[in-house]
């Protein structure tokens, strides 16, 4: 039943929510902004995959959805290789 | 009313429903690439300017923004449920998820509009003609705070458009009767109000939980 993934995975959301929201408390170096990253992918991963059916989508779909990303991925690369090595 | 006509580049409505879902995807990552350069803009100058930016953010209202966070997961729950509905033929409980999802993003709009008026309040808006003052917060401040209103500015205007789209979607399950054609419809509107929802999932820590 979709309803009840959709519920699921709604609660998941909002744990991690949490999650970030009480890991600001503690200061943890480098550490804090690594966990609020990962947890933000990790909601992104959840809407992408459940909400916007991407694990029912055919290949070719998926693929597409991973455009914007490879593209990004791309630019981030070539970027960052020339401001972290000026 | 008659279902749709198969237009004729189209074998079977299957395809037409690949066609259209793949297209939105490719709109998606169009938008992913305009939001990912201004995240970009945002590594740079944070990597640069590291302490200014964690002092600079500790201004902005962390629990409000996080409240927020909560309505927009909220509102993407509401029209997963809604698209369902609308594809199983319950239009009364469809429209009632529709409309909570917009109420929601307006909830969030107001919220966000909230904010932003806390901000002018302590002269954080760099806008011409507003009181502007960072001098307790370094240099590199007033860079934060420029892709700050830039990046939720952009990401409150595709909010607003999505927020028109729902009501559109609205009117179509209130009155067609061509399923087929509304669950497609409701379906792309509903792509395009998570992918808004994941750019705010990756603004609320980047902007608000910077230590």
């Amino acid at each position: 039943m979709n309803a009840r993934r959709y519920i699921g995975t709604y609660l998941a959301l909002i744990l991690l929510l949490t999650a970030t929201v009480w890991s600001h408390g503690f200061e943890l170096g480098g550490w804090n902004v690594v966990i609020n990253l990962a947890i933000a992918a990790a909601k992104a991963a959840l809407i992408a995959l459940v909400f916007m059916q991407l694990l029912r989508e055919k290949a070719l779909t998926r693929i597409f959805s991973l455009l914007g990303l490879s593209w990004l991925a791309i630019l981030f690369v070539l970027v960052l290789a020339d401001y972290l090595t000026r | 009313m008659a279902e749709d006509s198969l237009p004729i580049q189209f074998v079977a409505p299957a395809q037409r429903n690949e066609a259209v879902t793949l297209a939105m995807w490719l709109l998606l990552a169009t938008e992913a690439l305009m939001f990912g350069a201004l995240f970009l803009s945002y590594l740079i100058y944070r990597l640069l300017f590291p302490q200014t930016f964690a002092a600079a953010s500790a201004q902005l209202d962390s629990m409000l923004a996080a409240l927020n966070t909560g309505v927009l997961l909220t509102s993407s729950l509401t029209i997963a449920l809604a698209i369902q509905a609308v594809a199983l033929r319950r239009r009364a409980l469809a429209l009632w998820l529709l409309a909570a999802t917009v109420a929601l993003g307006c909830s969030f709009l107001i919220l966000k509009g909230y904010a932003w008026y806390t901000e002018y309040q302590h002269h954080l808006v760099p806008l011409r003609g507003f009181q502007t003052d960072y001098s307790a917060l370094g240099s590199g401040a007033q860079m934060f705070f420029n892709l700050y209103f830039v990046m939720t500015g952009m990401h409150a205007l595709h909010l607003s458009i999505g927020i028109a789209v729902v009501l559109v979607m609205m009117a179509y399950v209130a009155w067609s009767d061509r399923t087929a054609m509304v669950t497609r419809r409701v379906g792309l509107a509903g792509l395009y109000w998570h992918f808004v929802d994941i750019i705010w999932v990756f603004l609320f820590p980047l902007f608000y939980l910077v230590v």
